[in-house]
């Protein structure tokens, strides 16, 4: 892979974290701080756009840009462990877990509904 | 909400590191179809463990800083993760059957990312304690 598509790959990355930070900011603003749901928003709106570039079958660099670049940082497991985690300190342990669960069930379904519509496209 | 350009700025610096390291271990531990995709696991467990760290000693140890949270947390650990990658890899690994080996996956990540999120809390905070 050229230089070039690394150096795309980090000027993605950081348009995804900045995307992620707005994102997360605005959901976790309009609905209760008592959960994370600004995390989970991302992630979730991020696996579902995955699923719609594997879907759509792109050239290797483009995919390589949006996929890994874009998508992969603004969706986070750090953060996520991270709620979870916190949620456990103040006593939430089971909605720590339930965090945990909801997203992988959620996530997976995103990224499977979105490859199909990828396919489409 | 109020936009702080500098903070933007250390948060989109930190995204740049993150992915393109993110981006080296993809290369440096590539994973065929139906095997445990380790670039992933490394990442996520490795940013799990430094978000931890560096958010526990910013709220609890350091003198309160504008710009090292965004630039480490929101930015390199945020972006040297992933989410969506890993969802993605389960798909693939429950397309092929392997389903042992997703559900392994799905619950090795996910508990492995609390503990560590949980020894490098408790590491600063006993370094608090002793120092």
């Amino acid at each position: 892979m050229s230089l070039l598509v690394t150096l795309g790959i980090g000027v993605l990355g950081g348009v995804g974290a900045v995307a992620r930070f707005l994102l997360d900011g605005a959901v976790a603003d309009r609905v209760s701080r008592d959960f994370p749901y600004g995390t989970l928003a991302v992630n979730l709106l991020g696996a579902f756009f995955l699923g719609i570039l594997v879907g759509a079958a792109l050239g290797a660099n483009a995919y390589h840009l949006l996929a890994t670049g874009l998508i992969g940082s603004f969706t986070t497991f750090s953060t996520w462990a991270f709620e979870s985690h916190r949620l456990g300190e103040d006593g939430e342990l089971r909605l720590g877990i339930l965090n945990l669960i909801v997203s992988l069930v959620l996530g997976l379904a995103a990224v499977w509904v979105g490859r199909r519509l990828g396919t489409t496209l | 909400m109020r936009l702080d350009h500098r903070e933007l700025g250390a948060i989109f610096a930190g995204g740049f590191v993150g992915a393109v390291a993110r981006e080296a271990l993809d290369r440096g531990f590539a994973s065929g179809v139906g095997q445990w995709p380790w670039a992933t696991f490394i990442a996520n467990i490795v940013g799990a463990f430094l978000l931890g760290y560096f958010t526990t000693r910013l709220q609890e140890r350091l003198p309160l800083s504008a710009y090292r949270r965004p630039l480490l947390g929101t930015g390199l650990c945020g972006a040297l993760t992933t989410f969506s990658t890993m969802q993605l890899e389960l798909l693939r690994l429950l397309d092929t059957n392997r389903i042992g080996l997703a559900l392994a996956y799905a619950l090795v990540s996910v508990t492995a990312g609390f503990m560590a999120v949980a020894v490098a809390t408790n590491l600063v905070r006993r370094a608090r304690i002793a120092g």
